[in-house]
């Protein structure tokens, strides 16, 4: 069955799953400065959700929101069932084991060792993961699964930017969210690395079978992990569709952008 | 147009500030307790200044026994000396002095770490994994200042004393015990329990600075370097406000 069956045979799918992420009308304003204005979305149980738009069109102020990172002005962002704009903060923490965030920077604590970056999350969760033979278990599980076991003793500083990437794609795992949001996976990176990461993202999903949204303007990303893709302009769905469906677009702004 | 502007933000700042210390404290009293990063933090504030505060310490005691002996054997009154020196350094110069370098260190230290981590969205990273970062990173090394300062002035002052004791043996052929039985027979604890009191007040001020400089750093590397530069400008400006209150109060209580 070629890629495209796959994805329309995924498609077809999403109906009868169930609604892991539902984000309605959301709004958020900086000032005068209106990022979000009114946008939607559904994410489904295992599905690779990508959402596209310019820099500036509000894809980070929206993945920061459903995080509680940025607190958004109106709208309803529910998670597995929860509402977070109403959530306390105790049920918060407790919901966020349940996401992983690949920040657009990689994120790791720079005065840590990635041993020490991976075993924080668990540390901060011992009543889920008590036994210390099993946080090494852990550890060292998640870094195989990026290939970069042998880095375990290593600082954040002595790493190329795709081994940072992907070490922070290991502490993302490390908790086993359900759903995982990657801010900008492939940003920064060569294009042999994004690749890499590319690759990596599919194999993880496959795995852990997670839910995953990416936010990315890299085309290329979107084309090998999405299977579904919603174009966000000035803080709202522009369009709505499948890979080939957008590419294939003659509206004049999803040309310009699969150009 | 614009001192008036800056008026404000002055204000504005003094306000946040005071805020972030009103979560401090909410922060400090509930759990989970970061003992283990609280004791990094205390190692890592105490033995970071170390060095630092014995050089200064020593360099105090030197110099201002060698620039007040000239005065003192013009009045025929060197004798003094270990009473004056002592009673200066115990009660103002050596924790303000220390507290000034242990500022330049540590407050520039915690800003440029934490706003590092800010612009660099680690701190995030934090928040995102479930953890509070403020009780990580924040109340931490507050308490951690707070707790080490005191300790650090006591061991400058020693120091200072030891420098001056340098200068007045090697001048004045002065022994160790006459000169420390000297010292300690003017020195009550009226002047060194106010004194060391005030020492834990400074390591507040300069931890929670540096940590609120630093904890909203913004503009990038830009601000990681404004935020390391106003966090020492602010807690240097800081603990003079705090040591003139001190001095007032100790001046109600003890008469100075």
């Amino acid at each position: 069955m070629s890629r495209e069956q796959n994805i329309s045979k995924a498609i077809e799918n999403i109906d009868t799953k169930s609604v892991i992420l539902e984000i309605k009308d959301l709004r958020k304003s900086f000032g005068s400065n209106h990022v979000l204005n009114g946008f939607n979305l559904k994410l489904y149980e295992g599905e690779n959700l990508v959402i596209m738009g310019k820099s500036g069109s509000g894809k980070s102020v929206m993945i920061k929101c459903l995080v509680g990172l940025l607190q958004a002005d109106s709208g309803s962002i529910k998670i597995m069932g929860q509402e977070i704009n109403t959530i306390n903060q105790k049920d918060l923490n407790i919901l966020r084991t349940e996401i992983g965030f690949l920040f657009q920077g990689s994120a790791l604590y720079d005065s840590m060792t990635v041993r020490e970056n991976l075993e924080f999350p668990l540390r901060r969760h011992k009543t889920r993961f008590k036994d210390a033979t099993n946080m090494d278990e852990l550890v060292t599980e998640a870094l195989e699964s990026v290939g970069l076991l042998h880095a375990i003793d290593l600082m954040p500083a002595e790493l190329s930017g795709g081994m940072k990437r992907r070490i922070a794609l290991a502490r993302t795992l490390i908790l086993k969210p359900k759903i995982i949001l990657y801010d900008e996976p492939t940003s920064g990176l060569d294009p042999i690395t994004s690749k890499e990461i590319i690759e990596l993202m599919r194999s993880i999903q496959k795995k852990y079978k997670t839910s995953s949204l990416i936010i990315t303007h890299d085309v290329d990303c979107a084309r090998v992990v999405s299977e579904r893709i919603i174009l966000l302009v000035d803080g709202i769905n522009y369009v709505e569709g499948t890979y080939s469906e957008l590419s294939t677009s003659t509206d004049a702004q999803v040309k310009a952008f699969f150009k | 147009m614009s001192g008036s502007n800056g008026f404000k933000s002055f204000f504005i700042e003094i306000g946040e500030l005071t805020l972030f210390a009103k979560r401090f404290f909410k922060e400090l009293f509930s759990r989970p307790f970061e003992g283990k990063e609280l004791l990094r933090q205390c190692y890592n504030i105490g033995n970071r200044s170390i060095l630092l505060v014995a050089v200064t310490g020593f360099i105090i005691g030197l110099v201002i026994t060698l620039q007040t002996r000239p005065t003192l054997e013009g009045f025929g009154a060197e004798s003094w000396m270990p009473s004056m020196v002592s009673l200066s350094i115990i009660r103002e110069i050596g924790p303000v002095i220390i507290a000034l370098t242990f500022a330049g260190r540590i407050a520039s230290g915690i800003g440029a770490e934490l706003g590092s981590m800010r612009v660099t969205e680690q701190i995030d990273a934090m928040e995102v994994s479930g953890t509070n970062p403020f009780k990580f990173l924040v109340v931490t090394r507050i308490v951690a200042a707070t707790l080490m300062l005191p300790l650090l002035v006591l061991l400058g002052d020693a120091i200072a004393l030891s420098g001056s004791y340098l200068i007045e043996n090697v001048k004045g052929e002065v022994s160790f015990v006459l000169y420390f039985n000297k010292v300690f027979k003017v020195l009550e604890f009226s002047d060194l329990i106010p004194a060391t009191i005030k020492t834990f007040f400074f390591g507040f001020a300069i931890a929670l600075v540096g940590c609120f400089k630093g904890y909203h750093c913004e503009k990038g590397t830009v601000g990681v370097g404004a935020a390391a530069n106003s966090a020492v400008v602010f807690s240097s400006m800081l603990l003079f406000v705090i040591d003139f209150v001190a001095v007032f109060v100790t001046d109600i209580f003890f008469e100075l």
